[in-house]
C-alpha cells in the first residue's frame, strides 16, 4: 500500500509516512507536489521511496534511513544528516548535504549552488556525495572533511563542472572531479593532484555503486581521467587573529 | 623583541610575607612567576600578567598584589593608549584584534539609568520570608484563546511548555570555550534550581548524559554535534542566528582547544579548527527560517519548543517579529554588552545595541502586532544582579539569560583573556592541568548559592511593590522610571521619567 501525497500539508503526509514505518521497514509515497521534511531524522532499517517531485529538506537530519526519489529534489537535501543513503533520480537545489556527518548522498545529474557546504568527517564517518553531472557555485564551501565526486556525465557544450567559488573556505575532505573542470572557479586555497592507490579504490567503489543505482556503464564513466583537490592547509584562518 | 607596548599590569610581591612556597608558580599559566637558579625564591615577571587574581587568591600569606603599571603617555583624548597599543599589536601581527568577554567600553548602562517602583500606604508591600511570592516562569507559544467543555476541562491543544523555577536561566557557552567542568557545574546547577543551562553550539557530552532534562541544545551555523537524539535529549532547541558580543559574524573555535573531548562532543577531529560560518547556509530569510524550525519540529514530533536567539540590533523589533510569525515558540534576544568566549575587538565594541531599548523595543512591537503570547520573550546581554533582572522582567521579558555572572561565581575575574585558552581559573580553557582546577561539586553548589540568592531578591524587590506573581510584574512598566535619559530614550524603553 503506498500513500499519495498529492496536495495536502507536509505535515499530513510525514505524519502518515512516519505512522506507516511503525509497523513496516518501507513507505512508498506516491504524487509528490514539494512537501517538505520528507524523511526526516527516519532511522537505519528504514526506506522511504518517493515519486514526484520532494520538497525542501527532504532527508534532514537523517539518521541512517534509506531515501530513494525518483523525480527531482529541491533546497537542502540531506540537510545536518548524520547517517544514511539518499538516491535522487534527477536533480538537487542548493545546499545540498549542508553539514552532512555520515551517508551517502547520489545524484543523476546536476546540483544547484553551495553543494557539498560544510560537509564534516569524524572517526568512522565519513560523507560520501557523488553527483552525476554537474553542479553551481560554491560548490563545497567550507568542507571539513568527506568526499564529493563530480562526474561531469551529459554536460551540454559550453556547461562547466562546477561554478565559481568552488571549495572557498574548503578545510578538510577532498573532491574528485571527471575530466576537464574550470581550474579559474577553483578558490586559491586548494591544490590539485593525482589520485593515490587509496584514492582510487574508494572512488571506484562509489562510482560503481552510481552506476548501478543509474544504469550508467561502469567503465564508460571510468574511462575518462579524474583528478583530486584538496585544500592546502587545514588551518586556513590559524593566523587571522591577534591577541588583545 | 621590542613591541612597543609597555605591559598592562605589575605583580608586587611583599618579600617580608612571602615563604617562598612556590604556589603562585604552579598556579600561572602565564609564567609571571618562577624560582631563582637556586630554586629557592619566587620571583616575579609581570609582562604577561592579565589580573586574573589566581595567585593573588591562593597566597596563603597574602603576599601578591596586583597593581595597574601605569606609564604615562602625553594627554591625547583622541590618541589613547588603547588605540596606539592596539595599532602596535596589528603592525606586529597583521591580525584581526581579537577579545574575551563583553564589551568594557563605557557605554550607556540602562539599568542604572531606571529606578524601580514600591509599595506605600495604597497598596500594601508583601513579605516575601511569609507570604508566597511566585516566580516559576513557563516558556513557550500560548494558544490565542481557551476554549473549554462543560465541565470546565480545556479543549485546547496545548503547544510544548517549560517551566521553570526561576526567570534566570544560564545562556549559552560551549564547550570548547569552556571545559566540561565548567559546563558540568552549570548544569548540576541548573538541575537543582529547576532552570536550565545551555549547550552553545558545541554538542553535548556524554557526561552530560544525566542533565538532558534541563539542558538547552544549541543548533548553530556549524551544525556541530546536532542529530536526532541531540535534538530530542533537551528541553528546547535553541536556533543561534546572532550573538550580541559578535553579531552578524560566526565563530572560529582554533584547533588547538579541539581536544579529544571537545572533538567528540563537537563530532568533528580531534585538532582541526571548527568553523560556525557567519550565516546559516539554509537560512537567507524569514521564511528560510521557518524551514529550520519546523525541520527541528518534525524531527523532535513537536515536542520541543524551539527558539530562536539573535542579536541585538539595529531592527531587532522587525526581525523578532518577524521570527515569532516564522513559528518560533521563543526569541532570546542578545544585547550588544553580552559576553563571549571570543569575538573580533571592533565587532565586539562597535555592533549592535543595548539590551534594555532591543528588549523594549522588541516587546513593544509584538503587543502592537497582537502576537506577543505567541512567543517567550529571553533577553540576555550582561545582568549584574538581580535588580538588573527584575527591570527587564518589568521591560517585558519573560526570563534572563546569564552567563558572566556564573562564571565570576566559579571564580572569573573578568581578565578578558578567555581567547587565549590559559584560564587560570579553569573555566574558557581545555588545558587537563588548569581544567581539573574547577571542581564541579563545589562550583555548583557557589552557581546555585549566587542564583538562590538573586531569586530571594527578586522576590523582595516583588514584594515591595506589592506584587506576589512574577506574571505581573511582566512587562508591567508603571514599576519602572527612568532617571537623567531624554524624551527619545523614555519613548522607546517605554518608561515615564522619575517624578512623573
Amino acid at each position: 500500500m503506498s500513500i499519495t501525497a498529492g496536495l495536502r500539508r507536509y505535515s499530513e503526509v510525514n505524519d502518515e509516512i512516519k505512522e506507516t514505518l511503525l509497523s513496516k521497514n518501507k513507505a512508498v509515497v506516491n504524487d509528490v507536489n514539494g512537501q517538505r521534511y520528507i524523511g526526516c531524522a527516519l532511522d537505519t532499517g528504514k526506506t522511504v521511496e518517493i515519486h514526484g517531485t520532494a520538497g525542501n529538506d527532504l532527508a534532514c537530519y537523517l539518521n541512517g534511513g534509506r531515501i530513494i526519489l525518483y523525480g527531482h529534489g529541491q533546497d537542502a537535501v540531506g540537510n545536518t544528516m548524520g547517517g544514511g543513503q539518499i538516491i535522487i533520480h534527477g536533480h538537487s537545489g542548493d545546499a545540498l548535504g549542508y553539514g552532512m556527518r555520515d551517508g551517502e548522498i547520489y545524484i543523476r545529474d546536476n546540483v544547484c549552488c553551495r553543494g557539498g557546504i560544510h560537509m564534516k568527517e569524524f572517526r568512522s564517518m565519513k560523507p560520501v556525495l557523488v553527483i552525476g553531472q554537474n553542479a553551481g557555485s560554491f560548490l563545497g564551501e567550507y568542507m571539513a572533511g568527506g568526499t564529493i565526486i563530480l562526474l561531469g556525465l551529459n554536460m551540454k557544450r559550453g556547461e562547466k563542472l562546477f561554478g565559481t567559488h568552488c571549495a572557498s573556505g574548503m578545510h578538510g575532505g577532498k573532491i574528485y572531479v571527471r575530466g576537464a573542470f574550470p581550474k579559474e572557479n577553483l578558490s586559491p586555497n586548494i591544490k590539485i593532484s593525482s589520485l593515490t592507490d587509496e584514492d582510487k579504490k574508494e572512488l571506484k567503489k562509489y562510482v560503481k555503486n552510481y552506476c548501478k543505482y543509474f544504469g550508467q556503464d561502469y567503465e564508460a564513466v571510468m574511462s575518462k581521467p579524474f583528478k583530486k583537490l584538496t585544500p592546502v592547509t587545514s588551518r586556513p584562518y590559524a593566523n587571522l587573529y591577534t591577541p588583545n | 623583541m621590542v613591541n612597543y607596548i609597555p605591559r598592562r599590569f605589575t605583580v608586587v610581591r611583599d618579600r617580608e610575607l612571602c615563604i617562598d612556597c612556590g604556589c603562585c608558580v604552579r598556579q600561572c599559566s602565564n609564567e609571571c612567576h618562577y624560582f631563582s637558579d637556586d630554586g629557592k625564591t619566587a620571583l616575579v615577571k609581570s609582562d604577561n600578567c592579565v589580573a586574573c587574581h589566581r595567585c593573588v587568591d591562593l597566597c596563603p600569606t597574602g603576599a601578591l598584589r596586583i597593581e595597574k603599571y601605569i606609564c604615562d603617555y602625553r594627554d591625547n583624548a583622541n590618541w589613547t593608549p588603547q588605540y596606539q597599543q592596539e595599532i602596535c599589536r596589528q603592525a606586529e601581527t597583521g591580525g584581526v584584534l581579537l577579545s574575551g568577554m563583553g564589551t568594557p567600553k563605557p557605554y550607556p548602562i540602562y539599568w542604572d539609568k531606571i529606578l524601580l517602583n514600591a509599595s506605600q500606604v495604597t497598596n500594601p508591600s508583601i513579605d516575601p520570608l511569609r507570604e508566597p511570592m511566585e516566580i516559576r516562569t513557563i516558556l513557550g507559544r500560548k494558544p490565542e484563546k481557551i476554549t473549554v467543555e462543560k465541565k470546565g476541562k480545556s479543549t485546547v491543544e496545548m503547544p510544548p511548555q517549560v517551566i521553570i523555577e526561576t526567570p534566570i536561566m544560564f545562556s549559552a557557552m560551549s564547550f570548547g570555550s569552556i571545559s566540561l567542568n565548567a559546563q558540568k557545574s552549570l548544569a548540576m546547577a541548573a538541575k537543582s534550581l529547576g532552570t536550565l543551562f545551555n549547550t552553545g553550539e558545541g554538542g553535548l557530552h556524554p557526561d552530560l548524559a544525566d542533565y538532558t532534562d534541563c539542558a538547552i541544545v544549541q543548533v548553530a551555523s556549524g551544525r556541530f554535534g546536532v542529530h536526532k537524539d541531540y535534538l530530542n535529549n533537551s528541553r528546547f532547541v535553541e536556533i543561534k542566528i546572532g550573538q550580541g558580543a559578535k553579531p552578524g559574524i560566526g565563530g572560529h573555535l582554533p584547533g588547538e582547544k579541539v581536544n579529544v573531548e571537545v572533538s567528540n562532543a563537537r563530532m568533528i577531529p580531534e585538532g582541526s579548527d571548527a568553523i560556525s560560518p557567519a550565516p546559516h547556509h539554509d537560512i537567507y530569510s524569514i521564511e528560510d527560517l521557518r524551514q529550520l524550525i519546523w525541520s527541528i519540529k518534525q524531527a523532535t514530533d513537536n515536542k520541543k519548543p524551539v527558539s530562536v536567539k539573535i542579536a541585538a540590533v539595529h531592527n531587532v523589533a522587525a526581525i523578532a517579529s518577524g521570527c515569532a510569525r516564522a513559528g518560533a515558540d521563543i526569541i532570546a534576544i542578545d544585547g550588544f554588552r553580552g559576553g563571549t568566549g571570543a569575538a573580533p575587538t571592533r565587532i565586539r565594541d562597535n555592533v549592535g545595541i543595548p539590551i534594555e531599548l532591543a528588549l523594549a523595543a522588541a516587546d513593544q512591537r509584538l503587543r502592537d502586532e497582537g502576537i506577543r503570547s505567541r512567543i517567550s520573550l529571553v533577553a540576555a546581554g550582561s545582568f549584574r544582579c538581580s535588580a538588573d533582572i527584575v527591570k527587564a522582567i518589568a521591560l517585558g521579558a519573560d526570563a534572563c539569560y546569564c552567563a558572566s555572572a556564573p562564571l565570576i561565581a566559579m571564580g572569573c575575574h573578568m581578565c578578558q583573556t578567555c581567547n587565549t585558552g590559559k584560564c587560570n581559573w579553569g573555566i574558557a580553557t581545555q588545558r587537563p592541568e588548569l581544567t581539573k582546577r574547577l571542581n564541579p561539586d563545589i562550583m555548583h553548589e557557589r552557581v546555585e548559592n549566587l542564583i538562590n540568592a538573586w531569586n530571594h531578591e527578586i522576590k523582595e524587590i516583588m514584594g515591595g511593590m506589592g506584587i506576589n506573581s512574577i506574571d505581573s510584574l511582566r512587562g508591567n512598566r508603571l514599576m519602572l522610571r527612568g532617571l537623567g535619559l531624554s524624551e527619545k530614550e523614555l519613548e522607546i524603553l517605554g518608561i515615564k521619567h522619575a517624578g512623573e
